[in-house]
């Protein structure tokens, strides 16, 4: 009977949202792709399938490690502009402005050029271990992403510390947790709970950040679809795929995200 | 120090002077760009509001696929695809091919993303302004576009105004995207100085903090702008 009703409520839901002038355009939208299939160039994608699949496992991986590492950083960043002394709230103010303030692209070249360029000088750099490292472009990459992701997100952690509510810390005080207890137990969880939607948002803005690395010659899905340009001259079919890959990321990605967003309780504060 | 000093002397040993039309040339786009974003934005948030389905269908296709897809992929698409089509169009009605200027295409790239995004913040801000007044205005028999421009413009601007401000930043920092088609803004300009002379650290440097005195001078501008804006609003630090 319970599965009865939602489908009933699935179909009056869909049929809805299915007006005549959306069923126009859907079709429209589907001549289009299949237009866009038969009539452009399409033979060269079994040669560089496999590249395109490491391309984009390249890029999956950076986003994760560079989201997952800045968010990290963002922590503390945030905890120390909005409770710190003035000695530790300075330096992470200045990071977080400085990082809003210049371009990523420019953070990048920064670091690539500019650090790449001064190791080699050093002796000692080229005989450590991290040598091996410091030699390719991709831990540039992904130091760049990560202090940006940082900044930003550093940021928006500031205002969720600070929009936790008096009251809670003053319980937890009162209860006689320590100051390391009340952080872990009470005021980090519910300010994760302030930042989670913009997480979201932060996250595609970071993924649509990644095809930056490829300027300097990390080989990610972006550097894949240049190379099939390069060396295939057309011009539109591998930005045009490469366009509907990174829509189909942030699909899945918004899709996740809110997914886990629905299960944290959102009467908070 | 002395050898940092000569190298951003504006005159010609230096590159200082480069990197100061590369600026220039960064902010004729960025304000370019954001002020067709907001055209794009006013007109995309009236069509959101008070356009019929199908023009809110297609504006949410826009505003999403623009969203969803890197900006430097888009740049790279409409760069090459919107030159292509304004030149086969203009061989199929009989006219010469024309070579369209750097300047104007990375404004209307750049315009056409900006758009996107300033279509919500306008949405948003044009639903925050009380019902009653745009009623009022109605009551009174103004016409739509008197009513644009006498209630609704002005009594959304305070609530636009932060959303805008972030779409300024990010149009300015967007420029810097350009540098990949090869326009020469100041990301290149310091790419190239610093590639002739080798002093990688120094005018990457220098770029960092001509950006960051750009971000800044535009925050207090825009300080003053909110301030302006917000006349007789009560102040935010009160209502809280």
């Amino acid at each position: 009977m319970a599965v009865e009703t939602t489908i009933v409520n699935v179909a009056a839901r869909a049929s809805l949202w299915l007006q005549p002038h959306r069923i126009v355009l859907i079709v429209t939208g589907l001549a289009l792709v299949f237009a866009a299939a038969f009539f452009m160039r399409w033979d060269w994608l079994p040669q560089y399938y496999e590249m395109a699949l490491v391309g984009l496992w390249r890029t999956l991986w950076i986003l994760v490690v560079t989201c997952t590492l800045g968010f990290l950083l963002a922590v503390p960043l945030g905890l120390a502009q909005a409770a710190g002394p003035f000695w530790l709230a300075a330096p992470a103010k200045a990071f977080c402005t400085i990082i809003r303030g210049t371009p990523l692209l420019l953070q990048l070249w920064l670091l690539y050029y500019g650090l790449g360029s001064l190791f080699p000088q050093y002796p000692w750099v080229r005989e450590s271990w991290m040598w091996p490292y410091l030699r390719q472009a991709w831990p540039y990459g992904v130091l760049a992403l990560t202090l940006s992701f940082a900044g930003y997100e550093g940021e928006v952690m500031r205002g969720a510390f600070a929009g936790v509510p008096k009251g809670q810390l003053e319980a937890a005080r009162a209860f006689g947790m320590s100051r390391w207890k009340t952080l872990r137990r009470i005021w980090l969880p519910q300010a994760f709970y302030r930042a989670l939607p913009t997480l979201t948002g932060e996250t595609v803005l970071q993924l649509k950040s990644t095809p930056l690395v490829a300027t300097i010659s990390v080989i990610d899905i972006f550097a894949v679809s240049s190379k099939v340009r390069q060396s295939t001259f057309l011009t539109y079919e591998p930005l045009l795929l490469l366009a509907l890959i990174y829509m189909a990321i942030t699909g899945i990605l918004v899709f996740a995200l809110g997914k886990i967003e629905a299960r944290i309780p959102n009467k908070i504060g | 120090m002395a050898r940092i000093i000569e190298l951003l002397s504006p005159t010609p040993p230096g590159w200082g002077g480069t990197l100061l039309v590369g600026l220039l040339h960064s902010v004729e786009i960025a304000a370019g760009a954001f002020g067709l974003g907001l055209v794009i934005g006013i007109c995309g948030a009236y069509g959101k509001l008070y356009g019929g389905p199908v023009v809110r269908d297609l504006l949410a296709v826009y505003t999403t696929i623009v969203r969803a897809v890197p900006e430097l992929v888009l740049i790279l698409l409409l760069y090459y695809a919107g030159t292509d089509l304004i030149n086969q169009l203009l061989t199929a009605m009989g006219y010469q091919r024309i070579d369209i200027s750097g300047l104007v295409a990375g404004i209307a790239v750049l315009g056409f993303v900006q758009g996107a995004y300033s279509t919500e913040v306008m949405r948003g801000a044009i639903l925050a302004i009380p019902q009653g007044q745009i009623e009022a205005a109605r009551a009174y028999g103004m016409s739509p576009g008197l009513l644009l421009r006498r209630i609704t413009l002005p009594a959304m601007l305070p609530f636009a105004i932060p959303g805008l401000a972030n779409l300024w930043l990010i149009a300015t920092k967007d420029t810097a995207l350009l540098a990949v088609v090869g326009f020469f803004e100041l990301t290149l300009a310091t790419r190239q100085a610093a590639g002739v002379t080798k002093a990688y650290l120094t005018f990457f440097l220098a770029a960092g903090v001509i950006y960051l005195l750009l971000t800044l001078v535009s925050n207090l501008i825009i300080g003053r702008i909110e301030v302006w804006a917000r006349r007789g609003m009560p102040s935010l630090k009160e209502a809280r």
